[in-house]
C-alpha cells in the first residue's frame, strides 16, 4: 500500500520551530524538500556530531529532524534564487516555515505574494507569536516560550526555593509543529474537497499554552492555581510523591497509588514472594486494605485508618523496589496490575525489549560513512505507514536533482 | 434534548463533509478529535449508558465551577476537551449494541479510541469487523505501548508514558531526583499524533479508495522527542544517564549562556533569560550594569560556558532583588529573549499574546452554563476554528443519530432507551 501521505510535496524553509513537522510528514511519505542557505542552515551547527567532528554533514540535531527529506540550496539573497524559491513553492501542495513576521514579505515570497498565483497552495507559518500581531513580537527561545506559555510553572520540585523546571528536548518546537502538521493536513482534507488553499498561522506560546492539561483547565473552570510537585501532577494541594527509589539508584513511579483491594492482595504476595514479610513490620495494614475493599484516593487525610493503610501499602512498595533493580521493578508491578513507569533514560527505553519487539527503533544507512546508525522510528504502524526512513540530506544534496526536474532555471 | 449551536458565529467549513464515530476519552483520545471537531467534523462521541456505572469517561463526572452542583456532565476537563462534539450513549457489550455500532461506522469516515489496548479486539470491533460495515472505514487506535508487544497491556496514564519514554528523566536538575512533568503532556502530544493519523488517513483515503488502520504507540512518540540526544547515545556510544545530566533548564540546543530560570523578588517568581550569541550577551551586560558583566573575558561563549556557574549565580543575584515585571521590561528593551515563569492568571487573564488571539473562547453547556475553555493555537485564512457549544450532556443526541441518521422510528428509540441499549 502506498504511505500515508505519499503524493504531497512540502517545500520546507530550514527552521528550527518547524523542522519537527517537516520531519514527521517527510517520514510518512510525503516529498518533503527542505531549502538551505549557502553552507547549510545554522541548525548543522548545533551539534553533537558525529565522533565528535564538527561538520555539518555530521550534525546529529539535523539528522534528527531531517529525515526523508531532501535537500535543497538556494541563496534567498539574490533575485534568482528567489525566483527558484517562487516556482519551487508553486510546484507544492504546502510550503511550511519558521521566519519571524515580516522576513519573507522583505524578499518578496511571503504567502499573499506566492498564493496570488497559486490559490490551491497551504501556507504554513510557525513564529514565537503567530502572524496576526507582528508588533506584539520579539526575541524569544524554547526556554522563554516553555516560561511564558505556562509549561515551566507546573515542573520542578517540592522544594520551591529550588526553580520551576523547563523539560530539556525542544518542546515548543515540538508542540508547535505537531500543529504544524495538524493544520496543514486539515487544509490538505478541505483542499482535496474545494481546491482552494489557505495560509496556516501557527503560534508557538498559544500551542504551550493549550499544552498545559489542568493547569490552565482549573484556572478556566473555577479559578485555581496549581503548585509544583517533585513528578507529579501540579496540583492546587499537596499531594504524596510518587517517585520510588530502586535498588540501583534509578526511579520508578505509581502514578495511582494503591487503590484497589487486588492492590494490596498483590502487594502482600510480593513481598511474600521476595521474602520480605517480616521485615515489613507495617504488614498488618495490607490485609485490612484488602478487607475494606480497597482505599480511595478521595478518603486520603479525612479517614484516619485508610490514611494509614494507604501509607502502609506505599511503604511497602518503597521496600520492595529497594531490592529490585528499576526494570524488574516496573515489569513486576506492571505484570501484578499495578500502574508503574521505569524512569528510564531515552537511550534506555529504545534499546526495552518491547520496543525491539515492536521495530521501534530502525537502521538507518549513512553510505556516504559506509555505516549504520540506530534511530528512534515512527510511532505509527500500519499498511501505509513506512517501515524505514531516510538519513537528512548533506548540504546541497537534491538541488540539481529537483531544480532540473522543475525545469527551474 | 439536542445540543444547539450558537448562530451567531459561523462553523468551520474545512472538515465538515467529514464524521467521526469517537469511541474515545479522556485527553489522549478526546483531544484528537476535538481538534477535528473545531474545524467543523461531526464527532459523535459513543459512551456507555449512564446506568453502566462507572462506564463513562471519569472526566465526565465532577463538581460545577462554584462547588454547588455535581454530576455525571459537570466535569470541567470533560468539558474543554469535548466542545463541539455530539453525544450517544451504547451499550457496546449488547447484541443489539453491536449492531447499532455498525450501522453508525457504515456512515462515518474514521472511526477513533483510545481503549487500553486489546479492549477493542475483546469487544469484537476488530479492522476487519469495521471494514465489513463500511470498506474505507479509517480507524485510528492510541494506547500507550500499541496493540502487540509484551508491555501492550500494561496500565497507562500520562504518568507512565513520560517516565518508561524518557521524558521524565530528561526533566530535573543534576544530583536531585526527576523532577518530570507537571502535567500529562504525552496525553497532549498523543491526542495531536492522532489527529495527525485521522487526517493522514482520510487524505489517503480520499486518494485510493483504500480503507486505513493506524495503530499509534504513545510511548514511541515519547522517546522520539529526545533525538539529537538519542543519536549522541547510538552513535557516539555517550550515554543519556550520565553525571550532570540532566541539566535540563540550562542545556539546550544550540547551546546558550546564560540560559536559565532565575529568581525574582516576592514568593515563588521566575524570569527565564537566554542569550542566543555574544551580542545578546553583551546587552544583557549592559542592562544589569555591574563590572563583573561587563569584564571583557566574558565576551565569548567558550569563555561563558567555562564560567556557567559563576554566571548564573551572579545574574541570581540581580534578578532576586528586582520585581519580576521590572527584569523581564529591562531584558526585552535590551533585546535578549525573556519570559516570566507565567502563572495561569498571567497567561490567561493578563496577557495581550493569548488574548489577541482569542484564545479563550466562552461555550454554552447545558447543564453549566457559559464557561471559557481553551481555544485551538492555529488560524487558518480560508476556514478558521470556531468553539462556541460545550461538551454535550451524556446522551443529549441520541434522538438526532439514531433517528435522523440512522432513521431509526421514535418508537425504536424509546424501546432501545428503556432496555437500556441506549
Amino acid at each position: 500500500m502506498a504511505a500515508l501521505l505519499s503524493g504531497l510535496r512540502v517545500i520546507e524553509l530550514a527552521s528550527d520551530r518547524a523542522a519537527y513537522a517537516g520531519k514527521l510528514m517527510g517520514d510518512l511519505g510525503a516529498d518533503v524538500i527542505v531549502v538551505e542557505a549557502p553552507g547549510g542552515h545554522a541548525s548543522r551547527g548545533y551539534g553533537p556530531f558525529v565522533d565528535d567532528k564538527t561538520d555539518p554533514d555530521r550534525c546529529l540535531w539535523w539528522w534528527n529532524y531531517n529525515t526523508s527529506k531532501r535537500g535543497v540550496v538556494l541563496d534567498l539573497g539574490t533575485e534568482a534564487g528567489r525566483e527558484q524559491f517562487r516556482q519551487l513553492a508553486a510546484s507544492a501542495d504546502i510550503v511550511l516555515e519558521g521566519e519571524d513576521p515580516g522576513a519573507l514579505d522583505a524578499l518578496g515570497i511571503d504567502h499573499p505574494q506566492i498564493r496570488a498565483g497559486s490559490p490551491e497552495l497551504i501556507w504554513v507559518s510557525v513564529t514565537p507569536n503567530g502572524r496576526r500581531r507582528p508588533d506584539l513580537h520579539e526575541p524569544a527561545t524554547d526556554l522563554t516560550i516553555l516560561a511564558a506559555g505556562g509549561l515551566a510553572w507546573n515542573c520542578g520540585y517540592d522544594d520551591h526555593s529550588l526553580p520551576p523546571i523547563r523539560p530539556s528536548g525542544g518542546h515548543a518546537h515540538h508542540t508547535a509543529s505537531a500543529f504544524a502538521i495538524m493544520g496543514a493536513l486539515t487544509a490538505v482534507v478541505h483542499r482535496d474537497h474545494t481546491g482552494i488553499g489557505q495560509h496556516v498561522d501557527v503560534s508557538m506560546i498559544a500551542a504551550t499554552n493549550v499544552t498545559t492539561e489542568v493547569s490552565s483547565i482549573d484556572y478556566l473552570y473555577r479559578g485555581a492555581t496549581n503548585q509544583r510537585q517533585t513528578g507529579r501532577h501540579a496540583s492546587e494541594h499537596f499531594t504524596m510523591g510518587i517517585q520510588v527509589q530502586t535498588g540501583d539508584g534509578g526511579y520508578c513511579t505509581n502514578p495511582l497509588g494503591l487503590t484497589t483491594a487486588g492492590n494490596y492482595q498483590v502487594v502482600m504476595d510480593w513481598l511474600r514472594e521476595l521474602g520480605l514479610e517480616d521485615e515489613f513490620e507495617e504488614f498488618f495494614f495490607l490485609p485490612m486494605g484488602v478487607e475494606r475493599g480497597g482505599v480511595s484516593l478521595k478518603v486520603l487525610g479525612v479517614d484516619v485508618e485508610a490514611t494509614e493503610i494507604y501509607r502502609a501499602g506505599r511503604e511497602a512498595l518503597y521496600l520492595i523496589a529497594s531490592k529490585l533493580t528499576m526494570a524488574e521493578y516496573y515489569v513486576q508491578a506492571q505484570q501484578r496490575g499495578i500502574a508503574c513507569g521505569a524512569v528510564y533514560a531515552p537511550d534506555e527505553a529504545l534499546a526495552d525489549a518491547h520496543f525491539r519487539f515492536r521495530d521501534y527503533p530502525v537502521e538507518v544507512e549513512h553510505p556516504e560513512l559506509g555505516r549504520s546508525f540506530t534511530y528512534p522510528g515512527l510511532p505509527f504502524t500500519g499498511a501505509s505507514i513506512p517501515k524505514t526512513i531516510r538519513r537528512a540530506p548533506l548540504v546541497g544534496e537534491h538541488t540539481q536533482e529537483v531544480l532540473a526536474k522543475l525545469a527551474i532555471g | 434534548m439536542t445540543s444547539i449551536a450558537r448562530k451567531d458565529v459561523p462553523k468551520s467549513t474545512a472538515l465538515a463533509h467529514i464524521r467521526i464515530c469517537d469511541l474515545t476519552g479522556l485527553l489522549a483520545g478526546a483531544g484528537a478529535t476535538r481538534f477535528l471537531a473545531a474545524f467543523g467534523a461531526q464527532v459523535i462521541r459513543v459512551e456507555q449508558p449512564a446506568h453502566e456505572k462507572h462506564r463513562w469517561d471519569f472526566l465526565r463526572g465532577g463538581m460545577s465551577p462554584d462547588g454547588t452542583k455535581q454530576g455525571i456532565n459537570f466535569g470541567g476537563g470533560f468539558n474543554n476537551h469535548n466542545v463541539e462534539k455530539l453525544s450517544v450513549t451504547l451499550d457496546l457489550k449488547s447484541p443489539e449494541g453491536k449492531a447499532l455500532l455498525g450501522r453508525l461506522v457504515s456512515k462515518s469516515d474514521a472511526v477513533t479510541e483510545n481503549f487500553s489496548a486489546l479492549v477493542m479486539g475483546k469487544l469484537g470491533f476488530t479492522y476487519d469487523w469495521l471494514k465489513s460495515h463500511n470498506d474505507k472505514i479509517v480507524y485510528v487506535a492510541n494506547s500507550g505501548f500499541g496493540k502487540e508487544g509484551p508491555y501492550s497491556d500494561f496500565k497507562s496514564v500520562g504518568q507512565v508514558v513520560q517516565p518508561v519514554s524518557g521524558l521524565t528523566f530528561m526533566s530535573g536538575l543534576p544530583d536531585q531526583q526527576p523532577a518530570g512533568w507537571g502535567f500529562a503532556y504525552m496525553d497532549h502530544l498523543g491526542a495531536y499524533m492522532m489527529a495527525t493519523a485521522v487526517l493522514g488517513g482520510i487524505i489517503s483515503r480520499n486518494r485510493t479508495g483504500q480503507s486505513q488502520y493506524i495503530d499509534f504507540s504513545c510511548t514511541e512518540a515519547g522517546i522520539g522527542l529526545a533525538g539529537p540526544e538519542l543519536l549522541d547515545s547510538t552513535v557516539n556510544g555517550r550515554p543519556m544517564r550520565r553525571p550532570g545530566k540532566p541539566n535540563s533548564n540550562s542545556d539546550n540546543f544550540p547551546p546558550m549562556v546564560p540560559h536559565g530560570i532565575y529568581p525574582a523578588a516576592g514568593d515563588d517568581n521566575w524570569v527565564a533569560i537566554a542569550c542566543r550569541s555574544d551580542g545578546d550577551w553583551a546587552h544583557l551586560a549592559q542592562a544589569i550594569g555591574a563590572d563583573w558583566a561587563r569584564d571583557p573575558a566574558l565576551a565569548t561563549f567558550a569563555a561563558r560556558m567555562a564560567r556557567r556557574d559563576e554566571i548564573d549565580r551572579r545574574i541570581a543575584e540581580w534578578t532576586a532583588a528586582l520585581e519580576r515585571g521590572k527584569i523581564e521590561a529591562a531584558v526585552r528593551a535590551a533585546g535578549v529573549p525573556v519570559g516570566q515563569v507565567a502563572r495561569p492568571a498571567d497567561r490567561i487573564d493578563n496577557d495581550p499574546r493569548t488574548a489577541s488571539w482569542g484564545l479563550w473562547p466562552q461555550v454554552h453547556h447545558e447543564e453549566i452554563g457559559d464557561v471559557r475553555v481553551e481555544g485551538v493555537p492555529i488560524h487558518m485564512s480560508e476556514t478558521d476554528w470556531s468553539i462556541t457549544r460545550g461538551a454535550p450532556c451524556l446522551g443529549a443526541d441520541n434522538d438526532y443519530v439514531y433517528g435522523s441518521l440512522l432513521g431509526m422510528a421514535p418508537d425504536e428509540i424509546a424501546d432501545f432507551r428503556e432496555r437500556g441499549v441506549i
